[in-house]
């Protein structure tokens, strides 16, 4: 059975059919590619899938569970992290607080020994920071742990993105544009990052680009949207040597 | 110890050490009347600016009608101590009577929540004050009498309660209350400072204060990392709203006659309260108590200030929002400071 | 009769709510920040009136022309000093708490020049009013005068919007501000022109305010500013025939309250109203939704 399996998903904004018909099925372990030229509908997928719009039609199924019409709080409990295309950080908070906020559907203890120090605060507070410097330390940011995030330069941002996203334990993980804004030399980085997440994790993940050296490096299936509707959808190989994909993103 | 406890402890170390200083000054006779009539507002006001500050540092939201929930921590709190003033002692009933004002700014915070949370921004700093003003109003218009037969209501006027003879009317609409015992000092206000900088300093260090915060920074991504945007937000504004009653206890406690008059409860004294949040410091716990404390003192010690001390304030805070706020002094002073950043660096080099 | 009376009482404050509204409604839309202060700016233009016709032993035509010129400098002076700074800011309250320092700053100038106590105020329109119905029903010649001025108002800013460069200017800057810039138009200067109408608006709104209700002190402009934007919400911010309307409505209510239910909860009555509007309709009568873009 497929980790996330997605069906005859749409949804209108007056009139124009923004998603149409979507379709994408992603095994476990999978690197899946959404690709498509600007205004594609590829972001809008995203907000599709976590919730932040609710579609008109179709059904999301998670690991077997239907997450179709469930608010993103839930979809994110349920087994979804994911980042922005513009970059949404706690910014005028620690690196290490960007992630224990990720943590804490994890550890938990009650508001009033919160609000004592009293209880399990302590111990699970210190669970909690030891397994938030666990996780910087994977996306080597262990050293800026008391940094503001608003301060890290552009591509520790990147990172500390996803490292808050996979504080929540998701099953899948989406990136929306990762490379966005980046300079070859980051982005070499950012697919190390990638790669990293996938072995340390064993992570799905499905991810948003335009970058066509990135996603041919690393994705191992594609999916290319197009005004709305799934172009082609495959193996990375089979999917760029499309005629239909090369017009899409060449023009006539 | 970790850097944050280290933190509060001396914000709790400054309010024990004024504390004992102020207790001195009283002792060794070196403290005017007039100056221990201060001490107390001193504390409420310092009390409701830490409640503010959690709503729109912590929280991120502006209210402006924060002087509404102590109006009804005050009345609710006097209203209980005028009524059984007679049938218990003092120190029960007047703690009894902070758990009431609590209660009941923190219940009305969290109804008034449920809609304006709803809202953001500008709307919802104006249907703050909205509520402040309609909290404000509504209690003017209320009467309460008690007599044998029990208690009597109206919002018309203590005519129409139509009470017994020997009845005694408790709240009489625009009067407010009168006579309300005399139980705040200036040591029950600094405990109570004390414990609200406990509840929100530790609230701040906690797993909720951290949700609160990522809400206040950015929101939809805290909906999408799994936080109850909605339950945390009401429960930061309860918090804050019953704190704002625990001073508004302290208040009625502390005056003959209690009016919800716009010089204490409406929005042009929540502004005032805002003024200390913001020359505190925005999300700076320690600051608002300190600013509170001698921004109240302040015009009242020196003559002829008073005059001119709200000129004053306004000014400060006008030039303080663009230092601190305005995207291109931000840019300026980063390139200021860089720069002198760097030449501290190629000196080390050197 | 005496509820025909009432109304046209509800309508005469409507009409000065509205003018003020307009002012609240077309700053919230253009420059998106709501101006704390512009109840302040009526304060001002009243004190304005005040001190010329004063001093011109009575004449309050000059005044009102000197108090418009002041305004406007006022207006477009505080958008460049305290607000113009601030576009742009990380924090959205940051140029709200800065409004509210404005409103502090002049009402504490206003207290030092003329201090707190009371001014009257000679309404700056003579004329007596009509009597109908064999003077059972009498309506003031100030209830006129205004509610005609609010109209003529009303018309001429939906020219102003619609026919001219600059009215165009305005609508696009609005929508968006990137845009808009790309487009070339300065929208900075926009913005300066639209407090610069505001502002005007505002003294026009104070003369006939004090005129009605002549008692003028340092705090004069601040309930009714809050209460104009109250009206701008209810019709829709943003919208032009939507602050007239959400005035009228206003001035009515609130009058109608006063007389019929009880003076004291008259202000509850309309902040409740502005707290269901913003609940079940946050648009207001005539506004449109925006949505944040994820």
């Amino acid at each position: 059975m497929a980790l996330l399996d997605v069906n005859n998903l749409s949804i209108s904004f007056g009139g124009l059919r923004a998603v149409d018909n979507f379709k994408i099925n992603i095994e476990k372990g999978e690197l899946y590619g959404l690709i498509g030229p600007n205004g594609a509908g590829k972001t809008t997928v995203f907000n599709l899938l976590t919730g932040v719009y609710k579609p008109n039609e179709g059904i999301i199924r998670l690991d077997g569970e239907d997450i179709t019409r469930k608010s993103t709080i839930e979809i994110n409990h349920a087994g979804i992290a994911r980042t922005f295309q513009n970059i949404r950080l706690f910014k005028n908070m620690p690196v290490i607080d960007n992630v224990k906020v990720g943590l804490s559907e994890r550890f938990k203890y009650s508001s009033l020994e919160g609000i004592l120090h009293m209880g399990s605060y302590r111990r699970v507070e210190k669970e909690m920071n030891e397994e938030a410097m666990r996780l910087l330390k994977v996306f080597d940011l262990d050293g800026e742990c008391e940094t503001l995030a608003a301060n890290l330069p552009y591509g520790k941002q990147r990172k500390l993105e996803i490292a808050r996203a996979m504080a929540t334990n998701p099953k899948l993980l989406l990136l929306d544009e990762p490379a966005a804004g980046m300079n070859p030399n980051e982005t070499g980085e950012l697919m190390d990052t990638i790669a990293l997440v996938r072995k340390e994790f064993d992570m799905t993940i499905l991810l948003i680009e335009h970058d066509m050296k990135l996603v041919s490096g690393i994705c191992e299936k594609l999916t290319v949207l197009n005004f709305g509707r799934v172009l082609c959808q495959g193996e990375t190989k089979e999917v760029l040597a499309n005629p239909e994909v090369i017009t899409a993103y060449l023009g006539e | 110890m970790s850097k944050q406890t280290k933190q509060n402890l001396i914000t709790y170390g400054i309010v024990i050490v004024a504390y004992i200083i102020v207790e001195i000054l009283i002792l060794t006779g070196n403290l005017s009347s007039h100056m221990k009539g201060l001490l107390v507002p001193m504390t409420y006001y310092a009390v409701i600016a830490v409640a503010l500050n959690l709503c729109v540092g912590i929280l991120g939201e502006l209210s402006i009608g924060h002087c509404g929930f102590m109006c009804l921590g005050a009345f609710s709190s006097a209203f209980f101590s005028k009524l059984t003033e007679n049938s218990l002692p003092t120190v029960p009933r007047f703690i009894i009577a902070f758990i009431i004002g609590i209660a009941v700014a923190g219940l009305f915070g969290f109804l008034i929540g449920i809609p304006v949370l709803r809202l953001k921004g500008d709307y919802l700093a104006i249907v703050t004050l909205a509520f402040g003003e309609i909290i404000k109003n509504v209690i003017n218009a209320f009467y309460v009498g008690v007599d044998s037969k029990g208690l009597h209501f109206s919002m018309k006027s203590s005519m129409e309660l139509g009470m017994e003879k020997d009845g005694n009317i408790i709240i009489n609409g625009a009067m407010g209350i009168t006579g309300t015992p005399h139980n705040s000092s200036f040591t029950v206000g600094v405990i109570v400072l004390l414990i609200s900088l406990f509840v929100v300093q530790n609230l701040i260090n906690s797993r909720d204060g951290r949700a609160i915060m990522a809400i206040r920074d950015n929101y939809i991504a805290a909906e999408a990392t799994g936080i109850n945007v909605t339950g945390y937000k009401m429960m930061a504004f309860t918090i804050s709203a019953a704190i704002a009653g625990a001073a508004g206890v302290l208040f009625s406690h502390n005056i003959t006659t209690l009016t919800a008059s716009s010089q204490y409860f409406g929005y042009n004294a929540s502004i005032m309260i805002l003024v200390y949040v913001v020359l505190g410091g925005i999300g700076n716990i320690r600051g608002s108590v300190i600013a509170a404390c001698i921004l109240y003192l302040l015009p009242e010690l020196l003559r002829g200030f008073s005059n001119y001390r709200m000129l004053i304030y306004s000014i400060v805070l006008i030039v303080m929002m663009i230092v601190n706020w305005s995207p291109k002094v931000i840019e300026w002073r980063k390139r200021t400071f860089g720069r002198l950043n760097l030449k501290r660096g190629a000196k080390e080099v050197a | 009769m005496s509820f025909l009376t009432y109304l046209i009482n509800g309508l005469s404050l409507g009409s000065i709510y509205a003018i003020i509204a307009l002012g609240y409604t077309m700053v919230y839309g253009i420059a998106k920040m709501l101006n704390f202060a512009h109840g302040d700016f009526i304060m001002v233009g009243c004190y304005i009136i005040f001190s010329v016709s004063s001093a011109l032993s009575g004449n309050s035509a000059v005044g009102i022309i000197v108090a418009i010129i002041l305004c406007t400098i006022l207006g477009v002076t505080t958008e460049f000093v305290a607000y113009r700074p601030l576009r742009g800011a990380a924090s959205p309250l940051a140029v709200l708490i800065t409004a509210i320092g404005v409103s502090y700053l002049l009402e504490n100038i206003a207290l030092l020049i003329y201090g707190a106590d009371i001014k009257s105020f000679s309404s700056v329109i003579k004329w007596e009013g009509v009597s109908f119905a064999d003077g059972q029903l009498k309506i003031q010649g100030v209830t006129i005068v205004t509610i005609v001025v609010s109209i003529v108002i009303l018309i001429a800013l939906q020219l102003f919007i619609n026919k001219t460069k600059q009215g165009q200017a305005m609508l696009a800057a609005s929508e968006d501000k990137g845009a808009a810039t790309l487009m070339g138009i300065n929208v900075n200067r926009t913005i300066a022109l639209t407090f610069a109408i505001g502002s005007a608006l505002a003294a026009i709104a104070g003369a006939l305010l004090c005129s009605a209700y002549p008692s003028l002190s340092p705090y004069t402009g601040a309930m009714p500013g809050i209460k104009a934007f109250v009206a701008a919400v209810l019709g829709g911010i943003g919208s032009i025939p939507g602050a007239m309307i959400g005035g009228l409505v206003l001035g009515i209510v609130e009058i109608l309250s006063k007389t019929y239910i009880s003076s004291q909860l008259s202000d509850a009555i309309v902040f409740g109203i502005l707290v269901i509007v913003l609940l079940v309709k946050p648009t207001g009568i005539l506004g449109k939704v925006v949505q944040e873009k994820v």
